[in-house]
Order: C-alpha cells, then structure tokens, then sequence
C-alpha cells in the first residue's frame, strides 16, 4: 500500500513539474479558461437574469481541469509509446495503472492553474468579489475534483489506446463535457435524458463539490460521489489496461504506433 | 504560366494531404466536422443560461467562426509541419515561385475551412432547429468562403510568424480565441467594451458574422455588400502581410542559417 502510494506520487510530482513546463500545457490551462471566463462574465453581465459572475469564474475555472484532461489524458499512453517508453513502463515491476495514473492526474492537476487565474482575472478585469464560504470545504473540494476528472481521464486513455487518433477523439469531447456538466449551464436547461449521463461523470459533481464550498450548499454529498467515481473509474482502468496489456503482448504491438 | 499553376494547385493539394495528420477520417470526423456542432450546442445553451440572444444567433455566429480553426491551424501547420517533417529547407530551397508556392497551400486550407464552418450550420439545423429559407443558402455559401479567406489570410501571417517562432500551435490558439471574444461570435458588438468593438472592425470574422446573420434573416446579398467588401479588403490585406511576412522570414532564416532551428 505505501509502496504503491509512494509510485503514484512520486510519478505525480514529476509529471506536474514536467508539464508545468510545457508552453502549450500552459496556454490550455491558464489562457483557454480566461478566454471562456471573459466570455461568460460578458454574456451574464450583458443581463440581468443570468446566473452571477462569482458562478462563472468557478464553472470556467473547472472547465480548465477538463480543458487539460480532454486535449491531453485521452492520448497520454500514446504518448508514452511515442516517446518510447511505454515498453519500459510496462516492464516495470509496479502495477500498470500506479504507473499511468500518476500521468492523467496530473494532466487534470495542471487545471489547478485556471482556477487560480481565472478567480484572479476576474477579480482584477471584471471586479468579481472572491468570497469562500467554505474554506476549507473548498481547499478538499479542488484536490477531489482533480483526482476524479484525472481518473476519469485514465479511464479515456485506457479505452482509446487501440484507437491510433485517440488524442484527438479525447478532445472532441471538450465542448460535449462541458455542456452536459453543469460547469456553466445548469443541467436544469437540458433535456431529462442527460441527467444520468451527467450524473456518472466526475465533472459533474467535481463542479458541484468545488461552487458549493464557495457559494454554498452541501458539500459532503457531491464529495462523496466524487470519491465513488475516483473508486469506479479506477476498477475500471485498471480491468481496460489488464485487457490492454494482454492484447499488446499476444500481438507484440506494444511498442508500435 | 503552366508550372506556376501546377506549383499552385497540384502543390497545394499535395502539401495539404501530406501535412495534415487529420486528414484521416478517423481524426477528420471528431476534430473537424463534431467540434463545430458542440462548439454551437454549448454556446447556444449558454445564451439561454444568459437569456441573451436566440440560439439561431448563437447557431450562425459559431458556425462562422468555426472556420477559423481550421484557417488558422490549417495555414499554421502548412509551415510549421514542414519543419517537423525536416523539409522546410528542402521546399524552401526549391526555385519555385514563393506566391505559387505559399498561395497555393492556402486554397485546399479554405476550402475546408468553409466545409467545417458549413457543418456548424447542419448540427444547428439538426440538434438546435436552425432554420433559414433556402433560396439563402447560396448566398451563405459565398459568405462562408468569403470568411475563411479573410481567415486563411489570418492564418497566412500565423504561418508567417510559424517560420521565426517555434510554437505555432500557442499563436493559433490564442488568435482564435482574440476572433471568438471579438469578434461578435457569442456577444452582441454593442455589448462590448468600445475598444474591443473598435479593434473588432479590423478583424476578420466580425464582417462576416454580421452578414451572416442578416442572411440568415433573409436579406439580400446586395444590402450587405460593404459588410462582403470590408472583409475581402481585410482578408487581402492580412494575406498579403502574411505572405510578405514569410517573404521576409525566409530570407531572414537563410541569412542567419534558423530556418530549421526556430
């Protein structure tokens, strides 16, 4: 158990110090989200029924955790065997999924950036009072929204690593997410046949743990479901990458692109 | 005459297949013809969160801009693909004619912009009941091709700067999202500070954005002519910058011998 903690975290650390290095990383996590920050206090400032500013700022923040996951976690084991290295990761004598998930977390971590900035773009360009309710509500709500959506993203890898464009069917799922999960659009103005398809994605109550602890409402609820999620998406990695790995070896095409 | 022409058209289709690794329809389909449907559903739904505008506002306005992600990228890659593949140096030693050469990259990239742009309008039509008389439908077609012109002219001078700096892909995005905050695309121009309203009228897509939408009301191509022909005349200029750009570049990047090292 330490062990693998030890794996997961060490591998974390250096993949969010690697990609925080990374000019592109950057510009989605830290530019994309002021981008539909700006146009979201702009269109809600243009009336007066739209929801408040405080509300967008934290639906756009979380839309960068997704931003970075989707353009990024979909295609992360390609990317490793582009690098190639997804041999030598394979070989390792951890656990598969101890050594990738590390990976998509942190892909997800790099969206902590878009709430920093984009809670500060608002403050300073549009006067968006940043008031907390829950403190520290708040503080545990970012780290469980990162580990969902990152597990989630894993989940993304893990099933489109047979699939040679998987980066990219990974990214056409941005707008998607962000429409169905409530980041900027309550899921009260979509039709009834979303909602179960909301409710089984992290985002969703990501989004709902990460506005509660600020704006207020229970907490401990959509907290709970996000720790669920985390659980289910890990089961479920983990059986796509067992079935995963087996195939690369019958087929010894592990290492090919 | 005859080589400048098959420098231009057979070139361009060549450089478009070969450069493009979403040509393939298994990236093509999620990437270039899905973005453009989702891209209109969420901002449609959140101009109802905002009780701002009608969703066939929200339908033309993203379904216009959408070409300038394939514009800008398109023209983008067209540069710097070369260096990644380790073949600027070898294109760019070529005699060809640098107008043939460069312009001739940029028309399959046009083309497809406006088919992307055009999808935005069916998954309205589709999923969001946008609807527009027919006998519309060729005059949005010209104002289609006439915005991914002005776009892919945009997409030039990104191209252009491709070839000086490393990370196209950085400028292409945040040029795109300069035309989507701009540009008139999800906010109404008045709506908008006066010096983003100012700077939008030197944009392209704002031109066309407008004309589109008057279109889709049912105006006549004539009633929005100075709309068509300020962004022609944008769409020429940032073209011509951007080729004399890359004139510029390529003369530079021998001179100091960075053609492959930016």
């Amino acid at each position: 158990m330490t062990r693998g903690a030890r794996v997961f975290w060490t591998g974390f650390v250096l993949h969010f110090k690697n990609l925080s290095a990374s000019p592109f990383m950057m510009v989605t996590a830290a530019i994309w989200p002021l981008v539909y920050a700006t146009l979201a206090f702009l269109m809600f400032r243009a009336t007066h029924q739209a929801p408040s500013l405080l509300y967008a700022a934290l639906g756009a923040a979380v839309m960068g955790i997704w931003s970075t996951t989707a353009t990024s976690a979909g295609g992360a084991i390609q990317q490793q065997r582009w690098l190639g290295i997804l041999e030598l990761l394979v070989g390792t004598p951890a656990r598969l999924i101890l050594v990738l998930a590390p990976i998509t977390v942190a892909i997800a971590g790099i969206g902590v950036y878009s709430i920093a900035t984009t809670l500060l773009w608002g403050r300073l360009l549009f006067g968006v009072p940043i008031h907390v309710l829950h403190p520290f509500l708040f503080a545990v709500a970012i780290p469980a929204a990162v580990l969902s959506i990152g597990m989630l993203g894993l989940v993304l890898a893990s099933s489109f690593v047979l699939y040679r464009s998987a980066s990219n069917l990974s990214q056409a799922l941005e707008y998607p997410i962000w429409l169905i999960t409530g980041m900027l659009i309550p899921l009260s103005l979509l039709p009834g046949w979303v909602h179960p398809l909301a409710w089984a994605l992290a985002p969703t109550w990501g989004m709902r743990a990460v506005r509660r602890a600020a704006i207020g409402g229970d907490v401990g609820v959509p907290l709970l479901v996000c720790a669920a999620l985390t659980v289910a998406y890990t089961v479920l990695a983990f059986l796509l990458l067992h079935h995963f790995e087996r195939l690369a070896r019958d087929r010894a095409t592990l290492a090919l692109t | 005459m005859k080589t400048w022409l098959r420098i231009f058209f057979v070139g361009g289709v060549i450089s478009f297949r070969a450069l493009f690794s979403w040509i393939r329809p298994s990236i093509y389909i999620p990437t270039m013809l899905l973005g453009p449907t989702t891209q209109v559903l969420f901002f449609a739904y959140l101009g109802r969160t905002a009780h701002l505008k009608s969703d066939s506002w929200f339908v033309v306005g993203n379904a216009v801009q959408s070409a300038s992600v394939a514009a800008l990228f398109g023209m983008g890659f067209a540069i710097d693909g070369e260096r990644w593949t380790q073949t600027l140096s070898a294109v760019l030693a070529t005699p060809a004619n640098r107008a043939a050469l460069f312009l001739g990259r940029a028309l399959p990239v046009l083309v497809n912009a406006a088919v992307t742009a055009a999808t935005g309008f069916l998954g309205g039509a589709l999923l969001l009941g946008f609807r527009m008389p027919w006998s519309q439908v060729p005059a949005l077609a010209l104002v289609l091709l006439l915005a991914s012109f002005a776009c892919t002219g945009l997409g030039m001078l990104t191209g252009a700067v491709g070839l000086r700096m490393r990370d196209v892909p950085i400028i292409a995005n945040l040029t795109m999202a300069v035309l989507l905050i701009f540009c008139g695309v999800n906010i109404p121009l008045d709506k908008l500070p006066g010096w983003m309203h100012r700077t939008a009228d030197w944009l392209p897509m704002t031109h066309s954005i407008a004309a589109a939408r008057r279109i889709a009301e049912g105006a006549s191509l004539r009633s929005v002519s100075s709309e068509l022909l300020r962004e022609l005349a944008l769409g020429l200029t940032y073209l011509l910058v951007g080729f004399g750009l890359m004139r510029f570049f390529e003369q530079e990047g021998r001179r100091l011998g960075t053609l492959d090292r930016a």
